[in-house]
């Protein structure tokens, strides 16, 4: 009988033991399973990239592009690769980077699979402020607008944080959504009721609205960068803390995490951001709403693998948009806020359907 | 308080219907002033004689065939995107849920753009154009929903990317239409009420008359779906079913307010809300979403017409400024914790 029973126990630890390297095993196999995924990823980014500088209304074969890029002549072909097609790419990666690392904070922040980074009503704060300097003081250049956006974006986001986070609950993620929603619609509807009663301001307006990369050139780009580049950088940091709060607040607080700094940070961080992106491309919805819902039908729900998988997959959505929108009717093109919602919900609705995905 | 009438009895919750009362009244109000004001002025007892069978010929003229159908169409649009916001909201149990998510609205809108930029349709036809676009795109969406019965979840993300779709079509529309179409479309876009008349009041309430009650009906059932298909099944509600017919009526309640006076944004969305927060319910509520939106509509239109009188603005873009800062003062002022 006793013999019997050590036996049990022998085989029990046995397999305890057995199973411990295996566990680790099959944790590191599924991390090198993503880092891989991660790679891939990055390396399509890198191809729409190069595609994205020689396709277009002219296209520009391949070795010209690596020659405008490191060995400048100044021929035809070249002055269109470095002057119009690489500021083009180079906004279309830092606005998609942006737009999809605002909507990954912005759904785990709220924890709400209907964020979009507009949420924060930085979005329509943006409209406002445009529908102002277009119809009051009647500016029209680009680079003036981006300031005037990115100071609504700000001054929005700024209000909806303060609605919601106030009473003794602190920002919880459905006060936070509804301030959102709320603010957003009265915005919203200030920008109508401008455009409706002046018909030139709407024609400048629709145009704006609908949301395009072109003609934005390096100097539209360098007033963002940094922003881009902080608000980056404070995301990416934020993983763990966003991990510990999708627990719920309570658990997240028992986990050592720092709610309402979490939230403050992640808030400054989708302003930032989206604020950015915004005042550079116009509002462009959908990649920051269905790229982190792709990211988690991928890697499941951890955000240190959500946000950079959105952070790399969301500008290959949007550069691979932008090239369609401009091979579709050449020598004309679609503006890329029409084209990303054409070309990424099929893609995004086959996912849901095949896919049980990680909910928030 | 519990009410026992013959053999059937039910609970009141006394604030629920204290708040109920209020926005009855309330609406009342804004009626009345709505009906009173306007390029003529008639005295506010003048209007209420009316009203109630007596008054002049000319105020009589005025208020049975100019304002007083306007009015009522706002109160009958608003108490169907009230219930149907309920119905949405409850169904996807998210306060962000409306008849939105299904993308019906997005393909109401594609439907009367088209009618309006490409054919060129009459007013009815704008209508039909509209129904048709969203009744096809709710259809489509709960059909790449469903497998093996339709989760909440998947349904919200369906329609996230139906609508996207036909949201770009509309704007792709609109910026190549010519700027004359383009703004008719934005007006029938942001939902107006100009104009409206008797024979907008009829098929509105009859429409309403059979969907109204069909929702109050359901509404036992919807209570027990937000507590997880399981729970309910397990009290004997079959889910799927339920849903379906929850789904339909709050679709053939969002048709008919389409219909009526467009795609009217945020009153769908915000009237569950705020009666919530007002009557302190745990849940969204059917009748007093109604009511909310009912008041939140009519108080919209009247403030449409008075603030820029010299413009007759869309209603659509009152509702938004309206219900948006009503909803940002409500929780503003909003002092227990713990109410998320």
């Amino acid at each position: 009988m006793r013999s019997h029973g050590s036996f049990v126990t022998t085989t029990v630890r046995a397999a305890e033991t057995a199973a411990a390297p295996a566990r680790t095993g099959a944790l590191g196999r599924r991390n090198s399973l993503r880092w891989a995924g991660l790679l891939i990823a990055i390396a399509v980014l890198l191809l729409t990239m190069v595609a994205s500088i020689a396709i277009g209304a002219r296209n520009v074969p391949p070795h010209t592009v690596f020659r405008a890029l490191f060995d400048y002549s100044g021929s035809y072909d070249q002055i269109v690769v470095r002057d119009l097609r690489l500021p083009r790419t180079l906004v279309g990666l830092a606005v998609g980077a942006a737009l999809g690392l605002a909507g990954a904070i912005m759904q785990a922040l709220t924890r709400n699979p209907l964020a979009d980074p507009g949420l924060l009503g930085v979005n329509a704060g943006a409209a406002a402020a445009i529908v102002v300097a277009i119809g009051v003081l009647h500016l029209s250049s680009l680079t003036s607008y981006v300031w005037f956006a990115f100071v609504g974006a700000a001054a929005a986001a700024i209000v909806v944080y303060t609605l919601g986070s106030r009473g003794r609950a602190g920002a919880t993620p459905v006060r936070l959504a509804l301030a959102g929603t709320a603010i957003g619609a009265a915005l919203t509807a200030f920008t109508s009721g401008m455009v409706l009663v002046d018909p030139r301001t709407f024609d400048q307006f629709r145009f704006w609205a609908v949301g395009s990369l072109a003609g934005r050139g390096m100097t539209v780009l360098a007033q963002v960068a940094p922003f881009i580049v902080f608000g980056t950088v404070l995301a990416l940091g934020l993983c763990r803390s966003l991990n510990a709060i999708a627990l719920g607040d309570d658990a997240g607080r028992a986990l050592g995490a720092h709610i309402g700094r979490t939230r403050a940070l992640g808030a400054l961080a989708v302003t930032l951001l989206c604020g950015s992106a915004t005042a550079v491309v116009g509002p462009i919805g959908f990649v920051g709403l269905t790229v982190p819902h792709v990211a988690r039908a991928i890697t499941g729900p951890d955000q240190r693998w959500v946000l950079p998988y959105s952070l790399v997959l969301a500008p290959i959505l949007l550069l691979g948009s932008d090239i369609v929108g401009r091979v579709l009717i050449r020598p004309s093109e679609l503006q890329v806020g029409i084209v990303t919602a054409f070309v990424g919900a099929p893609v995004f609705i086959f996912l849901v359907r095949r896919r049980r995905i990680a909910q928030l | 308080m519990i009410i026992r009438f013959w053999r059937v009895s039910f609970r009141v919750d006394m604030r629920t219907a204290a708040v109920c009362l209020c926005m009855v009244a309330a609406t009342l109000v804004v009626g009345v002033f709505a009906i009173s004001t306007g390029d003529y002025h008639i005295p506010l007892g003048e209007v209420v004689r009316t009203l109630l069978g007596g008054g002049t010929r000319s105020t009589y003229f005025i208020i049975e065939t100019l304002r007083l159908p306007r009015v009522l169409t706002a109160i009958l649009v608003g108490a169907a995107l009230g219930v149907s916001g309920a119905i949405f909201q409850s169904l996807s149990r998210n306060p962000l849920g409306s008849p939105d998510i299904i993308g019906f609205t997005t393909g109401a809108a594609t439907g009367a753009v088209l009618e309006i930029l490409v054919f060129h349709g009459s007013t009815q036809a704008i209508a039909l154009g509209a129904i048709v676009g969203g009744v096809a795109t709710a259809l489509v969406v709960y059909l790449l929903a469903f497998k093996r019965g339709v989760q909440g979840y998947r349904l919200i993300l369906i329609g996230i990317g139906i609508s996207a779709m036909l949201a770009s079509v509309n704007s792709y529309l609109l910026t190549r239409a010519n700027i004359d179409d383009a703004e008719t479309a934005q007006v029938w876009l942001t939902g107006s009420l100009n104009g409206r008349g008797w024979e907008h009041v009829r098929p509105i309430s009859i429409a309403l008359a059979v969907l109204l009650p069909a929702a109050f009906l359901l509404g036992r059932q919807m209570r027990m779906l937000e507590m997880g298909d399981d729970a309910a099944q397990a009290l004997g509600v079959r889910a799927e079913r339920a849903r379906l017919q929850l789904l339909l009526v709050g679709v053939a309640l969002t048709g008919v307010a389409v219909a009526a006076a467009g795609p009217i944004t945020f009153v769908a969305l915000a009237a569950p809300q705020l009666a919530r927060r007002l009557t302190h319910a745990p849940g969204v509520g059917l009748l007093s979403s109604a009511l909310m939106g009912m008041f939140l509509l009519s108080l919209s239109d009247y403030a449409a017409q008075r603030v820029f009188p010299s413009v007759q603005l869309p209603v659509g873009v009152a509702t938004g400024a309206v219900g948006g800062v009503y909803l940002a003062w409500l929780l503003a002022h909003e002092w227990r914790s713990g109410r998320a």
